[in-house]
C-alpha cells in the first residue's frame, strides 16, 4: 500500500537504530538544563486537561495535545 | 482515510515500535508523591461554570503508583442557543478517574478508567498507554489507546425539574502516538500524533438548526427544527512542539497543531508560551494562543427550507471561527524545607482571556429588530475568562 511505504522506511530506519550502538549526543552530565522544572512538557496536568475540556467543548478540533478530559458540555 | 486503514496503518507502526522496546538498560522512575487542591471559574458566552477537584498521586512502591482524581463542574445559564430557545440550565458533571502505573526498566505502563456523569449525558472511558524511553534517554516514545462510551440524553423537563430523554449511545476510540525528543543541551521537541473515530448519537440535542419559513421571502422570518448529524466521524491530529531554554535561566515553547476530519473540518492551532523564575520562589508564565477553524460541510447559519440535506446542523463548534487566548499563571513555592511528611508545596493562580469571533454563526438574539431579517444579523462573538487556583503538596 503506497500511504504506507513511508512508515515502514521509517521503522526499517529506526530498526536499525535501535540495533546499533547509538551513543547519546548530549551525555547526562548535559542535562542540567532540561532537567529544569520550566522545562516540562505540562508542570500541572489537572489544568493543561481542563483548558483542554473547555476548548474541546468549544471548538471542533481535538486530540494531540498530549492530555484527556471527559464530559460534553453540551449546554 | 477509512477506519480500518487507520487502525492497520497503526498497527503495524505498534508492531515495529514493540521491536524497538526491546532496548532497555536500565530503570525509569515514577513522579514523586503529590496531592492537587483545584478551583476554576469560566465565566463567558452567558454561561458560568465553577469546578473543583482533588487528586492525589501516590507511590506504593519504586515500580508501582495509582492515581486518583475527583472533579466536579457546576454548570448555571446557558448558551446563545440555548438563550434563543428560551430555556435556562443548571447541571453539575462529577468526573472520577483512577489510574495505575507500573515502571519496569525504561518502560511505563499505564491503565486508568474515568466516568463522567451529568444528569442528561454520561461517558465512561477505558484507556491504557506505554511509554518508553530509549537512546540513551534522548527519545521518548508513548502509544496510547483509549475507548469511550457515551450515553447522550435531553432535558426536556426544567433547570430544577429535570425530565431527561435519552436519545441514543456513542462510542469513540482514541489512538495516541507521541515523540519526545531532546535535541541538543538546550532544545526538547515533539511530535503527537491521534487519530479518534466515533460512531453513534453524535449530535448535541440542545442545538437546532433554522430554515426559511417562506422561501426565498425573508421578511416571513424562520422556524426552528432538528439537526441531522452523520453518525460516524474520523479525525486525524498532528501536533509538533519545541521547547528552548534561553541563555538566562527561562523557557520558551512553541507548537503547532494541524487538525482534519470527515466532517471536512481543517483546524489549525498556533501556541506560544513564555516561562520565567524568579530564584527558586516564583514561576511566571505568560502564553499566546490562536485558533482558527473552517465550517464542516453540513453546517449552515440558515437552511432555505426544511429537510434541505441529508445531514442538517446548526452547532456554533462547527462553524467557522476564530479565537485568541491571552494567559498568565504564577506559581508560588513555598515549604522550601519541608514540613512533617511534606517536601514542598506550590500554589497557582491561573488567568486566561479568551476571545471568541464565529464567522458564519449569527446572533439570533438580534432577530426581531427592525433592521434585521433572518441570515442578516451580526455575526456572533463573546469573551471569556478563565480562572484557576490550585496548591499542590509534594510527599
Amino acid at each position: 500500500m503506497p500511504a504506507f511505504r513511508p512508515l515502514a522506511v521509517a521503522g526499517l530506519v529506526l530498526m536499525t537504530a535501535a540495533c546499533s550502538n547509538l551513543q547519546p549526543w548530549v551525555k547526562p552530565y548535559e542535562r542540567d538544563k532540561l532537567a529544569d522544572p520550566i522545562m516540562g512538557w505540562d508542570r500541572d496536568a489537572i489544568s493543561a486537561q481542563y483548558l483542554d475540556h473547555i476548548r474541546e467543548t468549544r471548538e471542533a478540533s481535538r486530540g494531540a495535545t498530549g492530555s484527556a478530559g471527559g464530559g460534553c458540555g453540551c449546554n | 482515510m477509512k477506519v480500518a486503514a487507520v487502525q492497520r496503518i497503526l498497527g503495524r507502526v505498534a508492531a515495529v515500535v514493540t521491536l524497538l522496546l526491546i532496548r532497555a538498560t536500565c530503570a525509569d522512575v515514577l513522579p514523586d508523591d503529590r496531592a492537587d487542591l483545584f478551583y476554576s471559574k469560566y465565566s463567558g458566552g452567558g454561561m458560568d461554570i465553577t469546578g473543583d477537584s482533588v487528586a492525589v498521586n501516590k507511590k506504593f512502591t519504586e515500580n508501582i503508583a495509582a492515581q486518583l482524581n475527583y472533579f466536579v463542574d457546576h454548570v448555571s445559564g446557558a448558551s446563545i442557543d440555548v438563550l434563543s430557545q428560551a430555556s435556562q440550565i443548571r447541571d453539575e458533571r462529577i468526573q472520577k478517574s483512577a489510574a495505575l502505573e507500573f515502571v519496569h526498566d525504561k518502560t511505563t505502563y499505564t491503565a486508568s478508567y474515568t466516568s463522567s456523569i451529568e444528569r442528561d449525558y454520561r461517558s465512561h472511558t477505558a484507556s491504557i498507554a506505554l511509554k518508553q524511553d530509549m537512546f540513551g534517554d534522548l527519545t521518548t516514545l508513548s502509544l496510547a489507546f483509549a475507548n469511550t462510551v457515551d450515553k447522550v440524553g435531553e432535558n426536556n423537563g426544567t433547570a430544577f425539574v429535570p425530565v431527561i430523554d435519552w436519545l441514543g449511545h456513542a462510542q469513540s476510540r482514541s489512538y495516541d502516538i507521541d515523540w519526545s525528543q531532546i535535541l541538543t543541551k538546550n532544545l526538547i521537541a515533539g511530535v503527537n500524533f491521534n487519530v479518534i473515530t466515533d460512531n453513534g448519537y453524535l449530535a448535541n440535542p440542545y442545538r437546532a438548526v433554522r430554515f426559511l419559513r417562506a422561501p426565498p421571502n425573508l421578511a416571513a422570518g424562520y422556524q426552528l427544527g432538528s439537526q441531522m448529524y452523520p453518525d460516524t466521524r474520523t479525525s486525524t491530529a498532528i501536533q509538533g512542539e519545541a521547547k528552548y531554554f534561553l541563555p538566562y535561566r527561562a523557557a520558551v515553547t512553541g507548537s503547532f497543531r494541524y487538525f482534519r476530519d470527515t466532517w471536512s473540518i481543517v483546524g489549525k492551532t498556533f501556541e506560544l508560551d513564555y516561562t520565567h523564575p524568579i530564584k527558586n520562589i516564583w514561576i511566571l508564565e505568560g502564553r499566546f494562543r490562536y485558533y482558527t477553524q473552517n465550517h464542516a460541510d453540513f453546517y449552515s447559519d440558515l437552511f432555505d427550507y426544511a429537510g434541505q440535506y441529508r445531514f442538517e446542523a446548526r452547532d456554533q463548534d462547527l462553524a467557522a471561527q476564530e479565537n485568541y487566548t491571552i494567559g498568565a499563571k504564577a506559581t508560588y513555592a513555598f515549604l522550601p524545607n519541608g514540613w512533617k511528611i511534606f517536601k514542598r508545596a506550590t500554589v497557582t493562580f491561573d488567568a486566561s482571556r479568551i476571545t471568541f469571533h464565529y464567522l458564519d454563526f449569527r446572533n439570533i438574539k438580534y432577530y426581531g429588530l427592525p433592521q434585521y431579517q433572518p441570515g442578516t444579523e451580526p455575526l456572533y462573538q463573546f469573551n471569556a475568562t478563565v480562572y484557576q487556583v490550585y496548591m499542590s503538596i509534594f510527599f
